[in-house]
């Protein structure tokens, strides 16, 4: 049994990707052997800053021999095609086996395939296994080959021994080899391996922890270890630990302090000034529970000075940055038109909705206030909650900080909505401002771009109309005209209602009747016309309906005409369409006056008492009578009926 | 460490010592573009010398401005003016991050007492439709330089790849020098850096945020646009000149930008506007003989 050890060293690899990039690597290559019989017994695979790596144990030493059996053509067969068969299997005629089948004799080829040594097969798959690593973003370097390859970074070197011995392959114009080195600053010179045990030490020894647990391990064992020494404790951040792993090969926690002056600066601007620009775990006193003014790094160094630089260092830029985030504090500067409009409109909304005007006013006024100052361009993440606290910090009413905070909320489909009906006006106004505004000076989006996020904007202002219940008829608020924003809005509406499992064409159908904005009515129709059309009144009304314009249009068609009007009582012989007549004049009242109490339930229930009237006129009555009048009339009837349905939803429009 | 008998490097020790280490690597040593540009990559000595065949190395001081980052001289290292140190190399040699780390010791930063690091930071700058990959160089989490190996400039692809490595002088210096105020570096023996730049960046932040004619600037940017068009329009192609005005749009976009009277919609349509021109003019600087002559070296 063999044991193969590959190492691919490479320039710095993103931490992002190197969790990712093992277990692909893993994969290919064990695919590619398990496609060649290559069969092995155990996989270990790992990834650092600067090296892939995979270790397989339990390979065998080679494939085994197989032979197969491939049936040729007839002997009688034309010579090119007995020619082909040998050029396919490989063989001389000589080496062919006559077999008959009963029907005839045929040649047979037995093929022996003798299995080739591993070494062989891994020379030969393992540059594929590398060229198909699917990494997030790749790149072209100048390499001494003429069949350059993509890769994460420049690579250096290949290690790559079956047994011991080197597995000489060539990938990215790097040929293989059996030597690697240490960690770039605390290891000098090459490292000579032979297999896996050798090459796990003699890194340790050269200052380079492969696995990528262990050093998160260490790392948080440290943190945790070092702040508990000075009563502190660490504020949890696996995505950081997990970061911070990627970045070092030996990683070393080092304490810095955080300077007094800016301990006055919200917690939340000094948390995220440390994690996103600097990558320092937060920590925060074991009994109070509020942010150290102590922080922990994690270095890739071991320094005769026990870090004592680094830390000086760290430090340093950490008071750097915090001095220009108080800098930001006070600069300010004014969106003053956009805002008027969000606060017009977040007026007129609160009132629609019983909002608090005052208060909605208000906090629209402010809430863009942070997008200018310094430490929202610096942290945009922070935009809304740094309006809060200088909201707050003003003697700003909570309710008007809250709204301050949450009016860009939703900022995703996953995330949560506005709860106080302040805070829902001034998030309507934001998104419809935009709407409008982007709508009226012809920047829509389109199948490829949306750069201003208009349908997360929209899809935002749906979700608060309909998820809270609001009655707001967005194209008569001040002075905008929804023009195709309607549509939009509309599209948008059916992608949100698409998840809870409402057909797109019942919403065509049931926006088809109406030219309101009124978006939670609007659920309300389509929701009524959904639970209709599943009942078998529904179901059946459908397809008279289908039925009635159906003749009506070929009608008009051979007549050239439209028929459109009221059927004449005194030309009705029959009883069915006496009563059809009288019941659809019966129905289209009823229908109005439940429409008019937005009561859709009771408009469909309407609809499906006519269906035994219009089932029964079809059973007994025809429609292409001899007689013209009669004919005609009959016509108008059914057309009656269709524009009697047509003011609940446009069937039409309804599929399937 | 203690009592290191090694004298601290001045400012302009530093840029002297980074120019005589890349001369040694065979760069070219040029001077600074005489137009006000954002950073060194927009020399044409990066941006168009990054395109086509023709092997290319220089190093260059370049003055950076950043109407934005004016801070009236308060801060501690933010500056609307600083200097970066730029190399160019192209192809990229293979031990081009061993010769950066060579260039970092040269400077007096000992990799042994010292925190360095290579944090993904893929480069991008949307005026001039250009992208690589690469890092940041953090030293003890302060970033001292920023190195990326092309993939395009103006929408064309780069090939061969070149490798550009950016040193932020000020920054470096001040961690050299172990300084924590910007205006307190030693620019040489005698002067410090305050006394050669606080009153520019005073004068200049005032300028930038408060003072700039913007009725001015928004005519200035409409005429770089219209002569650098014209230069590249007609059948005589005058490639250089043609992408000195798009330098002129891209400064005279950031100082608006400055003034904070560019709207995010309107932001975004003047970026590209100015990247228009510059990919014109990369598209223009491949048919010039400078653009595509065969190698003669490397």
């Amino acid at each position: 049994m063999a044991d193969l050890l590959l190492e691919l060293l490479s320039e710095e690899i993103p931490a992002r990707m190197q969790a990712q990039a093992a277990r692909d690597l893993e994969r290919n290559v064990v695919g590619a052997l398990s496609d060649r019989g290559l069969l092995f017994e155990g996989a270990k695979s790992f990834a650092g800053p600067r090296r892939l790596t995979l270790a397989l144990s339990g390979l065998p030493p080679r494939q085994h021999d197989v032979s197969e059996e491939r049936k040729g053509p007839r002997v009688d067969a034309p010579a090119k095609a007995i020619d082909g068969f040998l050029r396919s299997a490989g063989v001389t005629l000589e080496q062919c086996e006559r077999r008959n089948d009963g029907k005839g004799e045929f040649y047979l080829a037995v093929i022996h395939r003798k299995g080739r040594a591993t070494a062989d097969v891994l020379a030969e798959v393992l540059p594929d296994c590398l060229a198909k690593l699917p990494w997030a973003k790749s790149m072209r370097w100048p390499q001494p080959t003429n069949t350059p390859v993509r890769w994460v970074r420049p690579l250096h070197s290949i290690l790559c021994t079956l047994d011991g011995e080197v597995v000489p392959l060539a990938f990215a114009g790097v040929t293989s080899g059996n030597r690697t080195v240490g960690h770039r600053f605390l290891s000098r010179g090459k490292i000579e391996v032979r297999r896996f045990d050798d090459y796990a030490k003699k890194l340790r020894d050269g200052y380079v922890m492969l696995d990528g647990g262990e050093r998160k391990d260490v790392i948080l064992q440290e943190v945790k270890n070092r702040a508990f020494a000075l009563g502190l404790e660490l504020i949890d951040d696996p995505g950081l630990l997990e970061e911070v792993a990627g970045l070092a090969e030996w990683p070393v926690v080092l304490i810095g302090a955080i300077e007094d002056e800016y301990m006055e600066v919200p917690g939340e601007i000094l948390q995220t000034a440390m994690r996103v620009h600097q990558k320092y775990f937060s920590l925060r006193n074991l009994k109070t529970g509020t942010l150290a003014n102590r922080f922990a790094v994690v270095a890739n160094m071991i320094t005769a000075d026990n870090g004592k630089t680094i830390v000086a260092g760290n430090e340093r830029v950490l008071r750097a940055r915090l001095s220009d985030a108080k800098f930001f504090w006070d600069q300010d500067r004014t969106q003053l038109e956009r805002v008027e409009r969000i606060e017009s409109l977040a007026g007129e909304i609160a009132e629609r909705i019983g909002a608090d005007v005052k208060r909605a006013k208000q906090a629209a006024r402010l809430c863009k206030a942070d997008l200018t100052t310094g430490v929202v361009g610096e942290f945009p993440e922070l935009q809304g909650v740094m309006g809060r606290f200088y909201a707050l910090n003003d003697g700003e009413d909570a309710e008007v900080a809250d709204a301050i905070r949450d009016h860009y909320k939703p900022q995703g489909p996953s995330d949560s909505l506005p709860h106080s009906k302040v805070s829902m006006a001034v998030a309507l106004a934001d998104k419809l401002q935009s709407l409008f505004m982007f709508f009226a000076i012809d920047e829509k989006p389109t199948g490829s771009g949306d750069p201003f996020a208009l349908r997360r904007s929209a899809l935002g202002a749906l979700r608060i109309i309909i998820d809270n219940k609001l009655r707001l008829d967005i194209a008569t608020l001040g002075g905008y005209q929804p023009g195709d924003l309607r549509d939009f809005l509309i599209d948008r509406l059916k992608v949100h209602l698409r998840d809870a499992g409402t057909r797109y064409d019942l919403i065509d159908a049931a926006a088809a009747v109406v030219r309101d904005c009124d978006f939670l009515r609007l659920v309300w129709r389509i929701e009524a016309l959904q639970s209709f059309l599943k009942s078998d009144d529904g179901a059946n009304l459908l397809t008279a309906y289908r039925r009635a314009v159906n003749i009506v249009k070929a009608e008009e068609k051979k007549d050239k005409t439209v028929y459109d009007g009221a059927p004449d009582p005194e030309a009705l012989i029959l009883a069915q369409e006496k009563t059809l007549f009288v019941e659809l004049a019966t129905a289209s009242e009823l229908i109005r006056a439940e429409l008019a109490r937005e009561r859709f339930g009771q408009a469909m229930g309407v609809m499906a008492h006519l269906r035994k009237h219009v089932d029964a006129f079809f059973d007994n009555v025809t429609v292409n009578d001899k007689d013209p009048l009669l004919r005609k009339n009959r016509l108008l009837l059914l057309s009656r009926l269709r524009s009697t349905l047509h003011t609940v939803a446009d069937f039409s429009k309804i599929e399937g | 460490m203690a009592g290191s008998p090694v004298k601290k490097k001045t400012f302009q020790d530093l840029i002297l010592t980074l120019q005589s280490f890349w001369a040694s690597k065979g760069c070219l040593i040029l001077q600074p573009y005489d137009d006000q540009m954002g950073a060194g990559t927009f020399h044409p000595a990066t941006t168009l010398r990054a395109l086509g065949p023709r092997p290319w190395r220089a190093a260059y001081v370049q003055p950076s401005r950043r109407p934005k980052d004016g801070r009236y001289g308060e801060n501690p290292n933010r500056l609307q003016h600083y200097y970066q140190f730029q190399v160019i190399m192209k192809p990229a040699p293979a031990d081009i991050l061993d010769q950066y780390l060579e260039s970092v010791r040269t400077i007096g930063l000992d990799p042994a007492l010292h925190d360095i690091r290579f944090v993904e930071d893929d480069w991008e700058s949307p005026t001039l439709g250009a992208w690589g990959l690469g890092w940041q160089v953090d030293c003890d989490g302060m970033e001292i330089s920023q190195f990326t190996y092309f993939q395009q400039v103006g929408g064309i692809d780069c090939d061969p790849v070149s490798a550009e490595i950016t040193y932020g002088l000020e920054r470096l210096a001040m961690y050299v020098q172990n300084v924590e105020f910007v205006y307190d570096l030693a620019f040489n023996e005698d002067f410090r850096y305050g006394e050669v730049f606080h009153q520019a960046e005073q004068e200049f932040s005032a300028f930038n945020f408060e003072m700039a004619d913007t009725e001015i600037l928004f005519r200035h940017f409409s005429d770089a646009e219209k002569q650098c068009r014209e230069l590249i329009g007609g059948n005589k192609k005058l490639v250089l000149p043609a992408y000195d005005q798009c330098i002129k749009a891209s400064h005279v976009f950031n100082l608006l930008d400055a003034r904070g009277v560019i709207s995010v919609t309107e932001r975004a349509a003047y970026i590209a506007r100015v990247r228009t021109l510059a990919k014109a003019c990369c598209e223009a600087w491949l048919a010039t003989p400078m653009g595509d002559y065969k190698p003669r070296f490397g």
